[in-house]
């Protein structure tokens, strides 16, 4: 028995009888269970997993802890409206918005934040980690961390880019759809049904074999793939609004189709759409990662974080951590927006679970 | 009976119809190339005549409806023609791996399934609590890993540091049922970990939605205890989406078999598809998609069915 292990211990019934005697069962719950937890931990992993679970609970009590402040900060620094909201939202949500900032610095700056150049080759083959790499070299001896750093340029930007054509299409098609009706409502419902109806990866996948993998293909294909949700959601939504009386009346006056969308139904229907950006960004970001993966997306040397995974995978049999980064990087991305998206969709929709 | 039976006629008419529009799709993409397969397989070096000639054995110079109709009849017998790289027929190619990818999918489904909706009831009931919004956040985070994550992680603490699951997948005859199972427990686990963490998403859903309907709140009032609310009252009306939400799912596994397939070299059908789009193999990849549209759609078929068959009202329709 060390002294950690001693120490570990005491804290946690310490702190599980404190939160007993205030009566806050929830806090005593996970607490408690977590020291049940340990203790069988430590009986099979010894010290060391005790450790693990310390730096476990270290690093939450530090994201939660950094989100909190972002929140606030948020709220002191932002108009009185927007601070209002800001202050509804949930700690998970102001971690997303940490996280997004992070990544949109990251990305803005990337050429003044990374040492070195994105394609530069700088040392030998999978070089570890020293003064100047912070992370090693990769296969061809270019520095981890500036590529990591150049791909939250390239992968986040592209990503966004095919989102936002996806984005153009379907509401367009959608709004048309609902103001139109008619034959054309009916013929962009069917071919988004088409769409739908094939696994977005294979039809990727289809798409590239036939027209090779530059990024102009790229960002259409994806946007074809992910436009008949945003299709279905902006027809949903736009219909309730087009059978209001003031769209009646507005028609009545004489305003036209573009007059009709662009004052009357899109303002109505915005809170939604924000939401479904998110969602669809998540879609898109995963697909263009999983292409970038499979060697179809991003070509080399642009540093791009999906290839970069496959590219150095071999460390991982030998045990070593570096090339997960970059994946992590894209599940951190990912999970940031659905935080954020979760806590929009609560309140845009005032959805409140019994 | 017989409506049941013409509402699940009507649908499976509707799932036959999406699956020709989506072959015609599939078909008709390769059409679209600049120049046409000959031209691209060739490249440019190639002289008119040897691009002549691999038309001809194609079977290019015939118009395009003819060798769609003749493509699908193959298609319908199993006959997917010939690889353009290495001259095998597509089928033998494909067969093979296509009951590796089943049987990899379904090793998934039949450790997910259950748990994914043990615990989605579970937390349906614990909504709103400490353990609720916990495993929100686990399941969320589940979702928004790419598959290849979640694979690496695997092989990295469960094959290379500990060594308890070999990291690369492959297959060979004389293998016994267990050794099978031990081989590819980290690509089953990886589909697994991504499929439970929707499946659980969408089942509480369901159950939360279901436990807001006044029947349920009648029977609570009315001094029920709380188990048979949900075993009498809940869950008869529960399959529908339960139902539905397993078969949304197993549809996402066949897009998620893809890449664990590449993660761990397994030699299903998903890695073929990917070999073949590197290589421009088009007999391949046509195949390759049809077959997994196919699976897509049926499943989403199956859902639809399995939804008009649980629920009297549907059966109704006014």
């Amino acid at each position: 028995m060390s002294t950690f292990v001693i120490g570990y211990y005491a804290l946690l019934i310490g702190a599980s009888c404190l939160a007993a005697y205030f009566k806050r069962r929830e806090m005593f719950l996970l607490i408690f269970s977590l020291t049940l937890v340990s203790f069988v931990t430590g009986i099979v992993g010894g010290a060391p997993a005790l450790r693990l679970i310390t730096t476990c609970a270290g690093l939450l009590a530090l994201a939660a802890g950094t989100s909190y402040a972002f929140r606030e900060f948020l709220i002191l620094i932002t108009p009185e409206g927007v601070a209002k909201e800001l202050r509804t939202a949930p700690l998970t949500a102001a971690f997303g918005m940490f996280v997004i900032f992070t990544y949109a610095i990251a990305g803005i700056f990337a050429p003044i934040i990374a040492p070195f150049g994105e394609a530069q080759v700088i040392s030998s083959a999978f070089a570890p980690p020293d003064e100047t790499m912070l992370l090693g070299a990769d296969q061809l001896g270019r520095d981890m961390f500036s590529r990591i750093i150049f791909g939250a340029r390239n992968s986040v930007g592209l990503a966004l880019l095919a989102t936002g054509l996806a984005f153009f299409m379907g509401a367009l098609a959608g709004l048309l759809a609902a103001t139109k009706g008619g034959w054309f409502d009916q013929f962009m419902g069917r071919f988004a049904d088409v769409i739908m109806s094939v696994p977005s990866l294979v039809f990727a996948l289809l798409m590239l074999s036939i027209f090779g993998t530059n990024l102009t293909v790229i960002v259409i294909v994806v946007a074809v793939i992910y436009s008949p949700r945003v299709f279905r959601l902006t027809r949903a939504v736009a219909g309730n609004v087009v059978v209001m009386d003031f769209i009646e009346a507005a028609k009545l006056r004489g305003e036209g189709t573009w007059y009709l969308i662009r004052r009357e139904i899109l303002p109505n229907s915005t809170a939604p759409l924000i939401a479904e950006f998110g969602l669809e960004f998540c879609f898109v970001f995963l697909l263009i990662a999983g292409l970038s993966f499979l060697g179809l997306g991003i070509q080399p040397p642009t540093a791009d974080w999906g290839s970069m995974v496959r590219e150095n995978a071999t460390l991982i049999s030998f045990g070593e951590l570096t090339p997960l980064i970059p994946a992590a990087a894209i599940a951190l991305l990912t999970v940031a927006v659905n935080f954020v998206v979760d806590w929009m969709l609560f309140r845009s929709s005032g959805l409140k679970e019994v | 009976m017989g409506d049941i039976l013409r509402l699940v006629f009507k649908r499976l008419g509707l799932g036959v119809i999406t699956l020709l529009v989506v072959s015609i799709l599939i078909f008709f993409a390769v059409e679209l190339l600049p120049g046409d397969i000959a031209e691209a397989v060739l490249g440019q070096g190639a002289t008119p005549e040897t691009v002549a000639a691999l038309r001809t054995k194609l079977g290019l110079d015939q118009p395009a409806i003819f060798r769609y109709v003749q493509w699908l009849g193959g298609a319908l017998t199993g006959d997917f023609g010939v690889s353009l790289v290495s001259g095998e027929r597509v089928s033998s190619a494909i067969s093979g791996r296509f009951i590796n990818t089943l049987f990899l999918a379904t090793y998934a489904a039949v450790i997910a399934v259950p748990i994914s909706i043990i615990l989605g009831v579970i937390v349906a009931l614990l909504r709103n609590t400490l353990f609720d919004r916990v495993a929100n956040v686990v399941t969320l985070t589940s979702i928004s890993s790419p598959e290849f994550f979640l694979g690496y992680i695997l092989i990295l603490y469960l094959a290379v540091k500990t060594n308890y699951f070999p990291a690369i997948a492959s297959l060979s005859a004389d293998m016994t049922f267990g050794e099978l199972l031990h081989r590819t427990f980290l690509p089953a686990l990886t589909l697994v970990l991504v499929v439970t963490a929707h499946m659980m998403r969408m089942t509480r859903a369901a159950i939360i939605n279901l436990l807001a309907s006044p029947y349920i709140e009648m029977a609570r009032l009315k001094g029920v205890p709380p188990w048979k609310v949900i075993v009498k009252h809940a869950l008869p009306n529960a399959w529908a989406p339960i139902i539905n939400v397993v078969a949304l799912n197993l549809a996402y596994l066949i897009t998620g078999v893809v890449l664990v397939e590449v993660v761990f070299v397994y030699p299903g059908i998903g890695q073929l598809l990917v070999d073949a789009v590197a290589k421009r193999d088009f007999p391949i990849v046509q195949a390759c998609c049809l077959i997994f549209a196919a699976t897509f759609i049926l499943l989403n078929l199956a859902a639809d069915v399995g939804a008009i068959l649980t629920n009297p009202r549907l059966r109704h329709p006014k």
